[in-house]
């Protein structure tokens, strides 16, 4: 599904991704692990190609492609989603109007037949109910005014519509208390499958508690420097992240 | 807006029986260029004008020789040669386009994108067919529905001939032809524009629109509009288009008016999307237009909506005079400019009646290396006693070339009134269009999306079926302004 070899990418001339390998495959979950500052987010933004971005060295391969050759919004009519750490505001637009927009637009690209207005609201009130997301946030301008956990339950309810091959959670724990998280974990888990992949970053092992990965990546000035089942995140959060922010 | 196509179809029908229309005949009825007092009376004559308005039209002309410009605007432009343009029919009428073919295929591509059907293209891109539309057919049907209410609908020449006494008592008696220089030259030289009149206690049953009142050849320039809502009425008028027609006259000075009486209302949408010129700003009109509505009865209300993203410069101020107690004036605005597009608009609410009240909403869109100002007047007098202003005014930048300015003036003479100034300007972040374009969204669309939303408020006062064309709209203009 996503093959990531010898990534190198700087931020205003910075470097912060140092050569990341990394591969998932169909239906897995990953989780990348690491402290503040050590590339979790560039590597996000890198993988869905966000402008400022600049990748250096190295190829990415989503499904036999190079994704780093694909327009932000090719790779999302491709299948790949990114649930933001903030998600963003677009005041006087209806969270409704957003959602259709975009998956009109990904079907378009996927040379499907766009939904109309009552094919749309039908799918949309299946997902609401699926996630247990009051129909009230669905008229209401994206993002504005959401509490934390209604935009994070909002991101969750804008992946379940899309229906994205690999998902990147961008710490989407950060800013939840225990009950939010639990809600928006079990969202998550709900659109697990053996065709979707998922890259979960956190900085916590919280989260790992409810979203189980199949694999944990510790990410550290910007390289992964250790790889293991989900006993890792245990090890890490009894250990710290210090064996790793030291020099090597 | 399938009542629009189908009087397209209507018009298409009679444009098939009269094929080989009046063409000479309008060549024939030419004025020369220039403008002096003969071509006043020219015009005048041509119309059919009673005394008492070539006389009018004369004061006017007299006035205008003497007046300086406007130059308060924040908008340039060189000096306009009034003696190079014609002010009577059109000249071009041999350069018009036969066919499709020959018309600007970037217009088209507009039009395509709009959804407008190939025969409702021909008649906006000004292919000839349409030279020979007879504006007292055209309407027939829809006036007859119309006179069911007594409601009275049809061009100022007609409304001069056979409802002199209105259109006496109202003509300029909200705009004076000595209101500023371009109101002063429309009053001198108009040649057609719409009138209304809605009786007492009528509510006119459908919304009016220009577009079912064709002119005759090139009226568009000097156009003169009169609106009058009797006592507790209600009209909704539509002025304009989505589509942007094709006009070669550079000046448009039009001078529109509304007279509201006792618990009358009167709603006046405008969609201006004239040709804005190249994207060098070679070309496109100049929009001076004078609009302004009296309320002038008790508990009346004026409410202007304007959608503003054609014209290489527009220069206009949709105005209320609240006269009546407890009138209501209303103004909400989207202006949109792109490229080097220049706009100076606002509205004046001038407060005269006891508890009046006042809401200005203006949503500004500036882009590439345009320019435009939101300029407003909110005067309370001394006699208006608990009236009330709210007063809304946010401007959108995309790209760092653009500029947007505000200045309102406000003048208050009553120490029990009460004014409200809100004022925002914010860019399109670089995160919302990331956040669209990773949802799928291409920049442009994104662009429009978020475009939208910061109008929805205005958007909202739209006729629904002009509001989907609107919000169409909205994103074309602003085609190019992203990366």
């Amino acid at each position: 599904m996503l093959e990531i070899k010898n990534l190198h990418a700087t931020v205003d001339g910075k470097p912060i991704l140092q050569g990341i390998d990394l591969e998932i495959a169909a239906g897995e979950v990953h989780a990348i692990m690491g402290p503040n500052g050590s590339g979790k987010s560039t590597l996000a933004y890198v993988l869905t190609g966000r402008e400022g971005y600049e990748v250096t060295e190295g190829q990415v391969l989503y499904k036999g492609q190079d994704l780093l050759e694909m327009e932000p919004e090719a790779r999302a009519a491709e299948g790949v989603f990114l649930a933001f750490q903030y998600p963003i505001e677009i005041p006087g637009v209806a969270n409704t109007t957003f959602l259709k927009e975009a998956l009109n637009a990904v079907r378009r690209h996927r040379g499907e037949s766009e939904l109309d207005a009552m094919e749309f609201m039908k799918l949309l009130r299946e997902k609401t109910k699926e996630l247990g997301i009051a129909g009230d946030m669905l008229k209401r301008p994206v993002n504005v005014g959401f509490s934390g956990g209604e935009k994070k339950r909002n991101e969750v309810l804008q992946m379940a519509v899309l229906n994205p091959t690999l998902a990147v959670l961008d710490e989407t724990d950060s800013g939840l208390d225990i009950d939010a998280l639990k809600t928006v974990a079990d969202g998550v888990n709900a659109l697990r499958n053996a065709e979707r992949s998922m890259l979960v970053i956190t900085h916590y092992q919280r989260l790992l508690d409810y979203i189980v990965p199949d694999r944990v990546h510790v990410l550290a000035r910007g390289k992964i420097l250790r790889s293991g089942g989900k006993e890792l995140a245990l090890e890490l959060e009894q250990k710290g992240y210090a064996d790793f922010t030291q020099a090597a | 807006m399938a009542a629009t196509s189908e009087t397209i179809r209507q018009v298409q029908d009679i444009g098939e029986r009269y094929k080989f229309g009046f063409v000479t005949d309008i060549e024939s009825e030419m004025a020369p260029k220039g403008l002096n007092e003969d071509i006043v009376r020219f015009i005048s004559a041509k119309k059919g004008d009673p005394d008492w308005l070539l006389e009018w039209r004369l004061k006017a002309f007299r006035l205008w020789q003497t007046m300086p410009e406007p130059e308060w605007a924040k908008v340039e432009f060189p000096e306009i040669d009034y003696q190079d343009a014609y002010y009577y029919s059109a000249p071009k009428m041999k350069d018009r386009p036969k066919s499709l073919d020959e018309v600007d295929p970037e217009l088209l591509r507009t039009y395509e994108k709009l959804g407008i059907p190939l025969k409702e293209q021909e008649m906006l891109a000004g292919v000839a067919v349409d030279a020979v539309f007879d504006s007292v057919s055209v309407a027939t049907t829809f006036k007859k529905k119309l006179e069911e209410v007594g409601v009275i609908f049809c061009s100022i020449t007609e409304a001069i001939a056979e409802h002199p006494e209105l259109v006496r008592k109202y003509l300029g008696s909200v705009v004076p032809y000595s209101d500023n220089k371009h109101a002063t030259l429309n009053s001198a030289v108009f040649t057609d524009g719409s009138f209304v009149y809605v009786p007492k206690g009528v509510r006119c049953p459908m919304e009016l629109s220009t577009y079912f009142r064709i002119n005759a050849e090139n009226t568009g320039q000097f156009e003169r509009t009169l609106i009058i809502a009797d006592e507790g009425s209600y009209v909704s008028y539509l002025e304009g288009c989505t589509a942007p027609m094709r006009d070669e006259n550079q000046l448009h000075a039009a001078v529109v008016e509304l007279v509201a009486l006792d618990d009358a209302e009167i709603k006046y949408s405008t969609v201006q999307n004239w040709y804005p010129g190249d994207e060098n700003g070679v070309g496109g009109i100049y929009n001076f237009v004078t609009k302004r509505g009296a309320c002038r009865g008790r508990n009346s209300k004026i409410s202007w909506t304007q959608v503003e993203t054609g014209s290489a410069i527009t220069w206009k101020y949709p105005s209320c005079v609240l006269q009546g107690d407890n009138s209501v004036g209303e103004f909400y605005s989207i202006a949109i400019t792109n490229n080097r597009q220049q706009a100076d608009t606002g509205t004046k609410m001038i407060h005269i009646g006891k508890n009046t009240r006042s809401r200005i909403i203006s949503k500004g869109i500036s882009a590439g290396k345009a320019d435009q100002t939101y300029r407003g007047l909110v005067r309370m007098s001394n006699r208006a006693s608990g009236a009330r202003n709210y007063t809304q005014c946010d401007s959108l930048l995309i790209g760092d070339e653009c500029g947007a300015h505000t200045v309102p003036y406000i003048e208050s003479k009553n120490a029990a009134a009460q004014v409200e100034h809100e004022a925002t300007t914010s860019r399109i972040s670089e995160d919302q269009l990331f956040y669209c374009r990773q949802r799928g969204i291409d920049p442009e669309a994104a662009v429009a999306l978020v475009v939208n939303g910061f109008c929805r408020e205005v958007l909202q006062q739209l006729p629904m079926e002009f509001a989907v064309e609107a919000q169409k709209l909205v994103g074309i203009s602003l085609e190019g302004s992203v990366g």
